[in-house]
């Protein structure tokens, strides 16, 4: 890290993720090796990159979102085995505050009677405060060690900074969207939520003809939900990295002046951000159970 | 950005945690603020019923009060009355002793008197017969005169 580094390379480097992916025969490896067959490999230059597909994982990410989902669980569940109804103290105080604000939350939005939607809240508001909260690590620190003790090239450390996190969480509450209508309203509900609205008609034959209409709609408007609600989160969070690593790369020396003031907006962000991703959730999951 | 199979691993990890959440987490937590919550609505439903029972007490306990000062005056009052007529009719009974003492005294003093007067009487009419026999020596007939003597002892 002594040699003095081209602040376009540096940023970029900052923005990739450790991959685990596989790579085709025939792939020339960083260090001018010809592979003879396709392996499993840690990228460690873009042309690795370039050459995995889509069957490759950000280590880092999954790493860290794993490690930080298990401090929640760990911590939750110690506390969850400590719950009484006494006078609650310490540790204690503090997870059930949070509990207690989740629940108020869901029971003011979602109207069902389903029991996951609550503990799902509480999941994804503690565990996406938590992934957003790393970020405040200063941006160099973590992959210097990392760097520096280990062979590896890239490590990122801020999950939701990788659009791959906050899709998927989005797309898996999609899912849960999707069965959460099937159990409310049935199969047919379903698909006559997909295709008889938002227009509809008296005769059955202008019926059947906007059907597609309503369909490309209802499709479009389905998919729009998971998307706007995994690239709002991940547009935030990158966005604010971003400065992170511009003032660390741009400001030698004056760092400090724009990253502490920023870290400190940013912590209104990263809340903000979990709770706007953890209401949505329940609205949506609220819309799927109710009759529109 | 890149889209890989890291959403899938990351899908993983969020059916993991919300399962356990959901099975591990949420419910003794939610129970335990429930039971609370239900504890809390009994305390103070208790304390209201206290504080119901505290009033109903002092009412009472005034109301005995009340009766038994009540009660007290009342005996109090009998008392002085019994006590004024116990007071009377010792001055009653008193008074008629007074009166048949002095009464008998009177008498006494009267019988007294009469025995006194009677003794005197007699003295003097033996003393007036004395003075006569001695004035008319032997001459003075003793059965003759006594009838002349006692009437002068009555008039005496």
């Amino acid at each position: 890290m002594s040699e003095k580094i081209e602040p376009t390379y540096y940023i970029q480097h900052h923005l990739q993720n450790l991959t685990w992916g596989q790579v085709p025969a025939g792939t020339e490896r960083c260090d001018g090796q010809v592979l003879e067959s396709s392996q499993w490999i840690l990228a460690a230059c873009s042309q690795e990159l370039e050459a995995m597909g889509f069957w490759s994982f950000h280590v880092d990410s999954l790493l860290w979102a794993g490690l930080l989902g298990g401090v929640f669980i760990l911590v939750f569940w110690l506390m969850a085995r400590k719950a009484h109804s006494g006078t609650p103290s310490g540790m204690l105080n503090f997870v059930e505050t949070l509990v207690e604000f989740v629940d108020t939350q869901v029971k003011d939005t979602f109207h069902g009677r389903s029991s996951l939607v609550a503990p799902l809240a509480l999941t994804i508001f503690v565990w996406v405060f938590l992934m957003n909260l790393v970020k405040l690590i200063p941006v160099d620190f973590v992959p210097y060690v990392v760097m520096e003790t280990t062979p590896l090239e890239y490590f990122k450390i801020v999950p939701t900074v990788d659009a791959n996190i906050t899709l998927s969480m989005s797309f898996s509450v999609l899912a849960l969207m999707i069965a959460f209508t099937i159990k409310a309203k049935g199969v047919g509900g379903f698909i006559s939520e997909l295709t008889l609205q938002p227009f509809s008609a008296d005769n059955i034959f202008f019926k059947i003809i906007l059907i597609p209409v309503n369909l490309v709609l209802e499709l479009a408007a389905m998919l729009a939900k998971p998307v706007s609600l995994g690239l709002r989160l991940f547009g935030n969070m990158f966005a604010g990295e971003f400065v992170f690593i511009l003032a660390a790369a741009l400001l030698v020396g004056w760092q400090a002046v724009v990253s502490v003031p920023w870290a400190i907006f940013h912590i209104l962000v990263i809340s903000l951000q979990a709770f706007i991703f953890m209401m949505l959730t329940v609205v949506y999951l609220s819309l799927a159970t109710e009759e529109h | 950005m890149t889209m890989n199979a890291t959403l899938f691993g990351q899908a993983i990890w969020f059916a993991i945690f919300v399962w356990f959440c959901w099975k591990f987490v949420w419910p003794p937590i939610i129970t335990a603020l429930e039971e609370r919550k239900q504890k809390i609505a009994e305390g103070l439903s208790s304390a209201d019923r206290a504080e119901r029972d505290l009033e109903l007490a002092q009412e009472k306990a005034s109301k005995n009060l009340r009766e038994a000062k009540e009660k007290a005056a009342e005996i109090i009052e009998q008392a002085k009355k019994r006590s004024d007529a116990i007071v009377e009719e010792a001055r009653d009974k008193a008074r008629t002793e007074g009166d048949r003492l002095v009464a008998r005294a009177h008498d006494e003093i009267e019988q007294e008197m009469n025995r006194a007067r009677e003794e005197l009487r007699q003295e003097v009419s033996k003393l007036a017969l004395k003075g006569a026999s001695m004035v008319l020596e032997r001459e003075v007939d003793e059965k003759a005169h006594e009838q002349m003597l006692k009437q002068l002892a009555t008039e005496l």
